[in-house]
């Protein structure tokens, strides 16, 4: 014999609440505990705002027929080129330099200035250039579509397109043909918490000393002190970018 | 004025509409072979390099997407400006705008360096990147100017007409504008950073534009064996004379305000005295096959009727028109960029401060040309389908 009633059976009900509950902790409680371990480990736990990774090169210290810096920079990142100038990546490039009016000589290093105000970022379609909290211009190779924009909107050159295959490439820096890319600020060594750049390394190696990298929020950092110390410039100041990388004697 | 009749496009024999169409097909088969050894290889196979990033396929897509929208006016000047002689050319004119947007965009994707990721770019998208806008408006025009052609010919939707030809016209302003800011908003090189360079735009696709409508009317016709009467031809060309003369107006202006901006005297003197081909292709090119050359054959009572006058007018307003692009992104990009105002680069591995070397390529021609062959297939394509062209353009008057 049924009992004809029309309120819910709460026992039914009770059920299905702790069942809805015990499947989703189930789901997510993994999810929460692997978030957790992740966390614990230092080179995932992303960039942060605390910090700006910042460049000064002293053009005075840039010296004559030195080039450790772009060759260091070229076997960090797994940059072998093909004997073609114009088409090859360069991530970083010596400059030498004369004054119009004074005929004062130059010679300096140039590479992504890592903008506040990137321009890159503002065109690039797809949204695959970005700026790290921690002030670090990227491109994300997997949303890149090739189609160059950046290059077009960056004032200092900095980028390059990969224009062929790629061979042996660097576990440091994946890189994608078709794909545009430039100076990560060896953005794989800072998020293993390290803090030195492999151009500055192999500037300070050489004894030339004229790369001085570190984090322009920490007041006591190498560089901020040097930046409070001594003049230094942006290049193309007047575009307003707050570029990353300043330069000294220039 | 008799009643007007659409017929799909019936070239006498079959023989003369396939023979067309194998043609079409066959150099769209060429260039997507260029496409794919270019692809396949990398971009070194090109003239482009990491100084000239864009090269001669952003010319032809850009000229291409230009035409497309400047196309779609004489659908415009019919439902928007309610000018009756033009009323008769909308349909055609909506389909040129369409196929020649889709030949344009053909073009700048294969040239992208990941084409496969056409879908990255219809789905993430930077509302701060004026190229993603395009991509919107690129896709909303197809759509617009599809829903106007059939407003146009569905006598149920005639209601919607008018609104979407509204539609249409002002989205098509949107899309120009959205063109030509792709190098206006450039701060980084001297040659662009201009607001000018939208409205400019916009004069030169109703000029690039009406050109590709011109030749294609008379080709079609020609190709259908169809009447097409002086009184029209005569109007288009009298309209293509007054953007003509715009187009020279906006470049004049152009130079006008960097020869006053001390900064832009490079720049300036690279393109209009010392810049080689670049100069050649702007006073030859431009200048002269593009403006002063037409507006000759356009107004010269010499010509009056002459139809030879009028086709040749508009294939040198298309090729001056396509030198204006090339110099505007090739040129643009081949001046170097003043990373360091004030210094002369006496070393650089990286090509600062020495003028970009660019040399098209014959896959990169043969993709560009591809892009044309697209849009004229779908035209083509397009009209066999549906009742585009009038049976008959004759003059009003002349028929009983």
């Amino acid at each position: 014999m049924s009992v004809k009633n029309d309120q819910p059976d709460m026992n039914r009900r009770k059920f299905v609440g702790t069942t809805v509950a015990a499947a989703g902790a189930v789901v997510v409680a993994p999810g929460v505990l692997l978030h957790t371990v992740a966390g614990a480990d230092p080179e995932s736990q992303g960039a942060s705002a605390k910090h700006r990774w910042g460049m000064l090169i002293d053009a005075n210290k840039c010296a004559e027929g030195c080039s450790a810096c772009v060759d260091a920079c070229n076997s960090e990142h797994g940059l072998t080129g093909h004997g073609r100038p114009a088409t090859d990546a360069q991530w970083i490039r010596a400059v030498k330099l004369k004054d119009n009016s004074t005929g004062h000589i130059n010679r300096l290093v140039m590479m992504c200035q890592h903008c506040e105000h990137p321009p890159c970022v503002d065109v690039c379609p797809t949204g695959a250039s970005f700026k790290r909290t921690d002030g670090i211009v990227l491109v994300d190779r997997h949303i890149c579509i090739g189609c160059r924009y950046c290059m077009m909107a960056c004032p200092y050159k900095a980028r390059s397109f990969v224009h062929e295959d790629l061979e042996d490439q660097s576990v440091n820096a994946p890189r994608g043909k078709g794909c545009v890319e430039g100076c990560t600020m060896c953005v794989h060594r800072i998020d293993r918490g390290e803090t030195v750049t492999a151009c500055q390394e192999a500037c300070h190696d050489t004894g030339h000393g004229a790369i001085v990298f570190g984090d322009l929020k920490d007041p006591d950092s190498e560089i901020s002190q040097a930046l409070k110390s001594q003049n230094s410039r942006q290049i193309r100041a007047d575009l307003k970018l707050n570029t990353g990388v300043r330069y000294s004697n220039l | 004025m008799s009643k007007m009749y659409y017929r799909e496009l019936y070239c006498g024999t079959p023989v003369r509409y396939w023979a067309g169409m194998a043609l079409l097909g066959t150099i769209v088969a060429i260039a997507l072979g260029a496409a794919f050894y270019m692809e396949h290889n990398g971009h070194w196979v090109t003239g482009m390099s990491n100084q000239i990033v864009w090269g001669l396929p952003h010319v032809f897509a850009i000229f291409l997407i230009v035409a497309a929208s400047g196309a779609l006016n004489v659908a415009s000047i019919g439902s928007v400006f309610g000018g009756p002689m033009y009323k008769p050319l909308g349909r055609f004119s909506s389909l040129l705008a369409i196929g020649l947007l889709a030949g344009g965009l053909v073009v700048l994707l294969l040239d992208l360096g990941r084409p496969d990721r056409l879908i990255i770019a219809m789905t993430y998208y930077n509302f701060k990147s004026i190229f993603a806008w395009n991509i919107i408006l690129y896709s909303g025009f197809f759509a617009i100017v599809g829903l106007y052609l059939w407003a146009m010919m569905d006598r149920k939707a005639n209601r919607y007409y008018r609104p979407i030809g509204f539609a249409a016209f002002f989205w098509r302003l949107a899309l120009t504008t959205g063109t030509g800011s792709i190098f206006g908003f450039l701060v980084a090189r001297e040659a662009y950073d201009a607001a000018i360079m939208a409205p400019m735009f916009i004069i030169m696709s109703f000029s690039y534009g009406l050109a590709f409508f011109i030749i294609t009317l008379i080709a079609a016709y020609m190709w259908g064996d169809r009447e097409l009467g002086d009184l029209r031809l005569a109007r288009l060309k009298n309209l293509l004379g007054v953007f003509v003369g715009a187009v020279l107006y906006f470049a004049l202006v152009f130079n006008l305000t960097n020869l006053y901006v001390t900064q832009h005297h490079g720049v300036e003197s690279f393109i209009l005295l010392n810049g080689g081909v670049y100069t050649a292709m702007f006073w030859i090119g431009q200048v002269l096959i593009g403006g002063v050359i037409p507006l000759f054959l356009i107004y010269s009572p010499a010509f009056d009727k002459a139809r030879w006058a009028i086709a040749a007018a508009s294939m040198m307003v298309l090729i001056g028109g396509f030198f204006q692009i090339y110099v505007i992104v090739i040129g643009g990009q081949a001046f170097p960029m003043s990373v360091f105002p004030g210094k002369e680069v006496l070393e650089s591995s990286f090509y600062d401060g020495t003028v970009g070397a660019y040399a098209p390529s014959l896959p990169e021609m043969l993709l560009g040309i591809g892009g044309i062959a697209i849009a004229m297939t779908m035209v083509a394509v397009g009209a066999r389908m549906f009742k585009v062209f009038p049976e008959s353009l004759e003059d009003p008057g002349e028929s009983a």
